[in-house]
């Protein structure tokens, strides 16, 4: 199971290393949507502010839900990923090694960016702690429910679109929690309530939700 | 034959027995949805703080309520036909979902009317309401992921493992309200405290869910005969029945 796990998630980061433009579409995506907030909302620090968590994890949440839909595609076209469930071991730890996959080569690149639009924004450095904090708890649940979602629609004709319709209403109580994290900060409280409910979000996603990616996995491909 | 737990689980014999009960639920749902809007606009008395506003509750209420359980009773019969390979679960299941779907979309509608005089807004983001909004986003995903699988036993697994996801998420729409104490009023009717309102209101609001429940019935009963007579096609009865209702 240890082995499967590993030589997946090696296999998925070597994949990605050899399509470095493509791997970074997630990040462009994530930096220029945010971009486009001030334009739209006016270059107010006061108003940019207010509405940069949200701004940041809306973003960062529609990122993820974008670049989750080819998780599987790519294997399930080519056939590899009936044989990576015909492997013995359990697929569970196929689905949190590709959980762990895209957020590795996703989660983390928006995490170091998120500073840098934090700025943009003109947050505080301790609104920008909080932020960077929010999304190292919050971007694995992104990661992991997103796999889920992906392994649901796989094949499907109308795949990323009912990913996102499926999988948002589910990531909402990170998105709530994660820019509620920063919005405390600023109004001058402890974040510890929002980091708490993350954590144990994030706990919950990760023990249950490879369970259920592996389920839907074996329902798609039979 | 005797009569066993399982006996309706076959498909004719559940055809047969829900054409019966479906135009009694009818009736049920009429006659009580008549008393208990009579109740309700007539017999209980006007609310001391909210005017005669508060009466959309007789409708909104018992729509809430019936949105969260028939999500509940949606996840329960999809696990139920996933878990045993029961077909008619899954046909349940999924003649449920736009029932749900629509008391959940009623329930945010008749909550718009009831804020906008009370509050001055049609619309907060307010936790219950925001909830209500998911509830609605999460019917709305388990109907599109069923009807975009094309193969009948996938969209029912796949349905069911959706759906049961999507009831963790039923508990906390019930304990947002604790969560983020914000501009909804707490609940008014709870099983273990005494009710605070008027004895006529809580009559009136007892029926009109009744008569909620028993409209669920009739028209997820007919739902799932349209799902049945479309899955079981190729099955002698369904041909027997088709060739008793061309004759007649």
């Amino acid at each position: 199971m240890r082995a499967l796990f590993w030589s997946i998630l090696r296999r998925d980061l070597r994949l990605a290393a050899r399509r470095r433009i493509e791997s970074l579409l997630p990040l462009v995506f994530f930096i220029v949507a945010a971009s486009l907030f001030p334009l739209g909302v006016g270059p107010e620090p006061q108003t940019l502010r207010q509405i940069a968590p949200g701004v940041v994890w809306v973003c960062a949440l529609l990122a993820a839900m974008l670049s989750v839909h080819t998780l599987y595609a790519g294997d399930h076209a080519d056939g590899s990923l009936e044989q990576m469930l015909l492997a013995p071991a359990s697929p569970v730890a196929l689905a949190a090694a590709k959980a762990v996959g895209h957020w590795l080569v996703t989660g983390l690149p928006l995490i170091l960016a998120a500073p840098v639009l934090g700025v943009l924004f003109d947050l505080s450095g301790s609104a920008l702690a909080a932020l960077v904090a929010g999304l190292l708890l919050g971007t694995p649940i992104l990661s992991l429910l997103g796999g889920l979602g992906a392994a649901l629609t796989l094949g499907l004709r109308s795949g990323g679109m009912l990913l996102i319709l499926i999988v948002l209403p589910l990531a909402t109580p990170a998105l709530i929690f994660g820019a509620g994290a920063v919005v405390a900060v600023e109004s001058g409280m402890s974040p510890s309530g929002h980091y708490s409910l993350l954590g144990a979000l994030l706990i919950g996603t990760a023990l249950g939700v490879p369970l259920a990616t592996a389920a839907a996995l074996r329902i798609s491909t039979e | 034959m005797p009569l066993t737990l399982y006996t309706f689980s076959s498909p004719p014999k559940f055809y047969a027995l829900s054409g019966v009960l479906v135009p009694l639920c009818w009736a049920l749902a009429v006659v009580l949805s008549a008393i208990g809007l009579w109740m309700g606009f007539f017999v209980a008395p006007t609310d001391a703080t909210q005017g005669e506003v508060y009466r959309i509750i007789f409708i909104h209420v018992p729509a809430a309520w019936m949105s969260m359980l028939l999500y509940l009773v949606m996840a329960f019969w999809a696990a139920i036909g996933w878990a045993f390979k029961a077909r008619l679960a899954s046909m349940v299941a999924r003649a449920v979902a736009p029932t749900g779907a629509m008391f959940t979309f009623l329930a945010l509608w008749t909550g718009a009317l009831w804020g906008k005089p009370t509050w001055g807004a049609w619309w907060v983001w307010d936790a219950r309401l925001t909830s209500e909004l998911i509830l609605l986003f999460l019917y709305l995903g388990y109907i599109a992921l069923v009807e975009a699988i094309d193969d009948p036993r996938r969209a029912d697994q796949a349905g069911a493992l959706l759906a049961v996801v999507g009831a963790v998420n039923v508990p906390i729409i019930y304990f947002s309200v604790k969560w983020w104490n914000t501009l909804h009023q707490g609940a008014s009717v709870s099983i273990a405290a005494a009710p605070k309102m008027a004895s006529t209101m809580l009559t009136a609001m007892l029926l009109m869910t009744f008569a909620f429940w028993a409209y669920a019935f009739a028209v997820v009963f007919t739902r799932t005969r349209a799902i049945v007579l479309e899955r079981e096609r190729g099955a002698a009865w369904v041909n027997q029945l088709a060739a008793r209702e061309s004759a007649s």
